[in-house]
């Protein structure tokens, strides 16, 4: 007896109340999705670069050691960047190129900063299958262009860090940068 | 069975205020309770404050103490702008690893940096201390029971020791260290630090200030935790009561 | 293809899994349509909010393990970087720190609801002593845990600890140089102890699995102590039991905000704030709140051997209390002397807390023996011969049919036999 009164209950408040029980069920179940994401976003965002890495990914570099001929590499954000203090005959050889005949065309008075054409900054890195490029030093090979040289499979960059040999597809990547007076760059 | 939970509430209540004395201080008194900034559920940080704390720091305190995890960038979270970090830390001279010949070399701070410490080393810091450490500041609020009224206590404590208590050598009578004999001497004067915005520079002053940043610098999080808190609480009370109402419409029909 | 059966599912990909392995399937009878008695009361949600809490700490340990450095230079710092450089780390860490306490306080509470129904007893044995195991290994984990931090207490804890099993005759100092790797706690302990403190979560949901599995096998208990006679003694788990236990869940996590977001540190030791010294002993080594009465048992007694065994003893003689109470009768609802003694029982426990918490001298030396002694009383002594002594109250016929007032049956009622317990 207790059973049948109870399911005409239960079916009282089926009908009845099926509206606002649903209505309170998606309450709460938006409610728990809504702190499931908090919880997630929290936890995933925990994997994003904390604020030590931050601090040095943006890097200074002084120029006034480098002599005119000479490149050095810094590492920046993980990466090798080659600077170098281009001669005029390395920026003359930069300039003197059809662009048709580039593998990966483009000028070089797009990869310098306007009025410091003496200075190229490029991440060292070959486009090929990631090698570090030779060329920095003095006594290193630096290929037909006088750029760079890829000892890995033989790709070589001219002084403008174009590709003009492969097996690389492009030119050496560059780094955001922005010089602070004549003597200083801040890379990234 | 009502007695017996009584009882048993009690005797929980009185366990968890019991579980303080193996941590208080033998033969110190407890510290009077300062008011801070940051005190309570829905405390901030006075920043000027906490500025002028540092101020004291830099000052006074980091001739002795090192703050070896905190880095210049980290003063942003007490009101500092990119430029006055920039100057702070460039103001500073730090280690700065080797130069080419391998010899270390030193230089300017950056916003990267850590905190410039006054000694390489623990062995230099106890040589020149007479044997003594001053202990790292970074945690030293959360790291002492009583935690900031500690601090302020100690700092504000330094009196002449009473007539009947034998000092050792080179040891100083503070109020509140246990035991009574700290091996620092009185840190604090009154007008010591000039503040720039003109703040009262007493000793309780200096002391409240340089508290609330070493409680900063312990406790950086604290603020953006308090107020992330007061959501998550509040929305836990919305949804203890929505979940209590829909159980209860899924039961109206067993009750 | 011999031995499949098509699944009946209405979405066609559920029910191209379940087919093949009938994992909804298999949700659906254990957690949906399981016959759960329908008297729970709240202490009943105190299993699945330890599920929970096991699941955030899983998570939170994970994401904590990807900065943490298990090396003596490198640890402490590597917390502190969580805390101040890593997103949102601080809420990792106050989330896995007071986490553990919340395992504790959950389990601990889980357990007196055990102790108080009888649910220990027939057929519920193995259930008990499967749960006993997992208070074990969540109490290797915690030490271990507590450890990985290395500030002083992690270490001096960790030695002290250690130290005990030297106690036991000819292969104790063998198998603490073992432990450690070494002849003192050092890089090689921190390191194990943080491989083995990854691993053990693992295995603890592996016996959670087989503690659920078990309790699949006998059903629950129920406040009453009475079996289920038939459906109209129960509801099935879902809706019923997950709209309760999400209520239970939302409540949990309020206390648990609580103390991550404004006290997150009410319930450790200053101390740990401290980088691990091992020239310097701190004044006061007392592990966590949760160790605090096994403690206390430990320091009782004079003799290093004797104290050892009289702490593992305190736990060990939980995996037999289905054998000590004699009682026919499960729930202390219904007997009325045990209802009021357990609180004694539970009395000494927070006392011997308390105890822990103090220096080993004078009155905490003299309280923590009587408690010590209460306790083991309890168990070998009141237990046995309450069982077979006290006149319990009549038993109502089903959980469909409880005696209003829980007074004397009417005369046909009485006439039933005792359940068999």
């Amino acid at each position: 007896m207790a059973e049948h009164s109870a399911a005409i209950a239960g079916h009282h408040g089926a009908t009845e109340g099926i509206t606002k029980r649903d209505f309170l069920q998606l309450i709460a179940l938006s409610g728990a999705a809504i702190g499931s994401a908090a919880i997630g976003w929290t936890v995933v965002d925990s994997m994003n670069p904390s604020k030590d890495v931050l601090a040095v990914s943006a890097i200074d570099v002084d120029l006034t050691p480098i002599t005119t001929g000479m490149g050095i590499t810094v590492m920046w954000q993980g990466k090798p960047i080659f600077v170098r203090h281009r001669t005029a005959a390395e920026i003359t050889s930069a300039d003197d190129v059809k662009l048709a005949e580039l593998i990966d065309p483009a000028t070089d008075a797009s990869r310098i900063k306007a009025g410091h054409d003496e200075w190229i900054v490029l991440i060292g890195i070959c486009t090929h299958l990631g090698c570090i490029p030779l060329g920095n030093k003095p006594t290193d090979p630096r290929g037909d262009w006088g750029g760079w040289f890829c000892p890995c499979h033989g790709s070589q960059y001219d002084t403008s860090g174009r590709v003009r040999h492969g097996p690389a597809p492009l030119n050496l990547a560059l780094p955001p940068y922005a010089f602070e007076g004549g003597t200083k760059i801040m890379i990234g | 069975m009502r007695a017996f939970k009584g009882v048993l509430a009690a005797a929980l209540l009185s366990a968890v205020a019991m579980t303080t004395p193996v941590f208080a201080q033998d033969e110190a008194p407890t510290p009077p309770k300062q008011t801070w900034s940051f005190d309570g559920v829905f405390g901030g940080l006075d920043l000027a404050a906490a500025q002028r704390g540092f101020q004291v720091y830099s000052e006074v305190c980091s001739n002795c103490h090192s703050m070896t995890l905190l880095h210049y960038r980290d003063l942003a979270g007490i009101g500092l702008t990119d430029e006055q970090i920039k100057a702070v830390a460039a103001a500073v001279t730090v280690p700065l690893g080797v130069d080419d010949q391998g010899n270390p070399k030193t230089g300017p701070a950056t916003p990267a940096s850590q905190f410039r410490s006054p000694f390489a080393n623990e062995q230099a810091a106890r040589a020149a201390m007479n044997g003594a450490l001053p202990p790292d500041l970074s945690l030293i609020v959360n790291a002492r029971e009583g935690h900031a009224d500690y601090v302020y206590a100690i700092l504000t404590g330094f009196t002449a020791a009473p007539a009947a208590f034998k000092m050792s050598n080179g040891m100083n009578y503070d109020t509140y260290f246990p035991g009574h004999q700290i091996a620092m001497p009185q840190p604090l004067q009154d007008g010591q630090v000039t503040f720039a915005d003109g703040s009262p520079n007493r000793i309780e002053n200096e002391a409240h200030d340089v508290v609330t940043f070493l409680y900063w610098a312990a406790n950086p999080e604290a603020v953006q935790r308090k107020q992330i808190g007061v959501r998550v609480v509040l929305f836990l009370i919305f949804m203890s009561g929505i979940t209590y109402a829909v159980k209860r419409k899924v039961w109206a029909d067993v009750h | 293809m011999a031995g499949i059966t098509k699944s009946e599912f209405k979405n066609p990909l559920i029910n191209w899994i379940d087919t093949r392995l009938p994992v909804f399937t298999m949700m659906q009878k254990e957690y949906g349509t399981f016959p759960t008695p329908k008297n729970f009361n709240y202490f009943w949600n105190f299993g699945a909010l330890a599920m929970v809490n096991l699941m955030i700490m899983i998570i939170t340990g994970i994401f904590l393990a990807m900065n943490y450095q298990p090396n003596t230079t490198l640890a402490f710092d590597s917390v502190q970087h969580i805390m101040r450089d890593v997103n949102y780390g601080w809420l990792l860490r106050y989330v896995h720190q007071n986490g553990a306490s919340m395992f504790f306080i959950i389990t601990y509470i889980h357990i007196l609801r055990g102790m108080y129904y009888g649910s220990y007893k027939y057929p519920r044995e193995l259930l008990w002593m499967i749960g006993v195991v997992i208070l074990l290994i969540m109490m290797a984990t915690a030490f271990m845990g507590y450890v990985l931090p290395w500030g002083q207490m992690s270490y001096w804890g960790a030695t002290v600890i250690t130290n005990l099993f030297s106690a036991f005759p000819i292969v104790g100092h063998p198998i603490v140089t073992w432990l450690w790797g070494g002849f003192s706690v050092d890089n090689p302990t921190l390191n194990r102890f943080f491989s083995l403190h990854y691993l053990l979560p693992f295995v603890l949901v592996g016996v959670v699995f087989l503690h659920v599995a078990a309790l699949h096998i006998t059903g629950s208990n129920n406040p009453l102590g009475i079996e289920v006679k038939g459906p109209q003694d129960t509801v099935p788990f879902h809706p019923y039991y997950t709209t309760k236990d999400s209520v239970g869940v939302c409540v949990y996590l309020m206390v648990f905000a609580l103390l991550v977001f404004f006290w997150p540190n009410l319930l450790g030791d200053p101390n740990n704030f401290i980088p691990a010294n091992p020239l310097q002993t701190p004044a006061d080594i007392v592990p966590e709140w949760y160790f605090l009465p096994f403690y206390a048992i430990l320091r009782s007694v004079p003799n290093k051997l004797g104290g050892v065994c009289m702490m593992f003893g305190s736990i060990l003689v939980l995996f037999v209390l289905p054998w000590l109470d004699t009682s026919p009768v499960r729930s202390a609802r219904f007997r009325p002397i045990f209802r009021q003694v357990i609180w004694l029982w539970v009395a000494a426990v927070v006392g011997l807390g308390v105890c822990g918490a103090n220096k080993p001298e004078g009155i905490w030396v003299v309280l923590s023996r009587i408690f010590t002694l209460y306790y083991y009383f309890h168990f070998l002594v009141l237990l046995p011969v309450l069982g077979k002594l006290e006149r319990p109250l009549p038993l109502p016929e089903s959980i469909s049919r409880p005696v209003i007032g829980g007074g004397p049956m009417p005369a046909g009622a009485a006439a039933k036999p005792m359940e068999k317990a």
